[in-house]
């Protein structure tokens, strides 16, 4: 999605992302990007809280208009309910090394076959 | 006053993920040292806005054809699919559309002037393995819709 809106934006359409991956958007280098740390999947706001929701997403829209330089990011002040997610999303442990490694082949002998199959 | 924890690496977090599955090659995620900038030309309320999604209109499975799609802002679905997407499937859930698609949010803004109109369809961008793909075949065309929808602003949000 960064490459998209850095495509629009050298098209002359001014844009924002809302979005929760901070290190993936600002390593790209995008125009203005709001980021509230959430785990990803709800990046406009906790499910069914739509005053948070309205908040980010008017954020959104008076960076639109404030910005005055790229790479511009707002941070957010809204705080998952637990942190728990930060370490267990896709976290590689002993426990499930072995596991992740047939994940892994697995999905490569799909992919071979895919390739193959005409 | 606490502090706010460090975000997320992902990028870490995923080479660490796939060298784990066994992938020796780790991706190279998109870096720039140039970002365009377009300033706005009107004030907000005289502008219209596109929505953009990396979410799907139907259940896409992982050997389905990736391309940009589009749909209605005016009679917008009720659900948008991103079962196929990378997210924290056990962390939360996209049950309420408007947490990561603000459809809703912004039929108020237009309703309260604070943007001038929502652009008839909302657009469905595939998120792809290949930067390649991304930057020669769907940003043309979501560059196209846009232009052909008349878009002066876009909020792109990704899952």
């Amino acid at each position: 999605m960064s490459l998209i809106a850095r495509e629009l934006e050298a098209a002359g359409i001014a844009t924002v992302i809302l979005g929760s991956a901070l290190d993936i958007v600002e390593h790209c280098g995008v125009p203005r990007f709001v980021f509230t740390d959430f785990p990803l999947g709800n990046p406009c706001g906790r499910p069914w809280d739509r005053d948070m929701q309205w908040q980010i997403v008017s954020t959104a829209l008076d960076l639109l208009a404030t910005a005055t330089q790229p790479r511009t990011t707002v941070r957010t002040p809204y705080r998952w309910q637990s942190n728990t997610w930060r370490t267990r999303f896709m976290e590689v442990r002993d426990d499930n090394r072995a596991w992740l490694a047939e994940q892994g082949a697995t999905r490569r002998a799909t992919q071979a076959h895919r390739r193959e199959t005409p | 006053m606490s502090t706010s924890p460090e975000p997320v690496h992902y990028m870490a977090r995923s080479r660490a993920y796939y060298e784990a599955q066994g992938y020796e090659r780790p991706y190279v995620w998109a870096h720039f040292d140039d970002v365009p900038f377009t300033r706005l030309r009107k004030p907000l309320p005289d502008l219209r806005l596109a929505l953009i999604t990396t979410a799907a209109l139907y259940p896409r499975r992982a050997s389905d054809q990736r391309e940009v799609a589009w749909g209605s802002t005016i009679d917008a679905p009720e659900v948008l699919y991103g079962g196929d997407l990378f997210w924290d499937k056990e962390a939360t859930h996209l049950e309420d559309l408007n947490s990561f698609f603000p459809i809703d949010h912004l039929r108020r803004a237009v309703d309260e002037g604070r943007i001038g109109a929502l652009a008839p369809r909302f657009y469905c961008v595939p998120t792809s393995y290949s930067q390649r793909q991304t930057l020669e075949q769907d940003a043309p065309r979501v560059i196209g819709l846009c232009k052909a929808d008349a878009v002066d602003i876009a909020l792109l949000v990704p899952l």
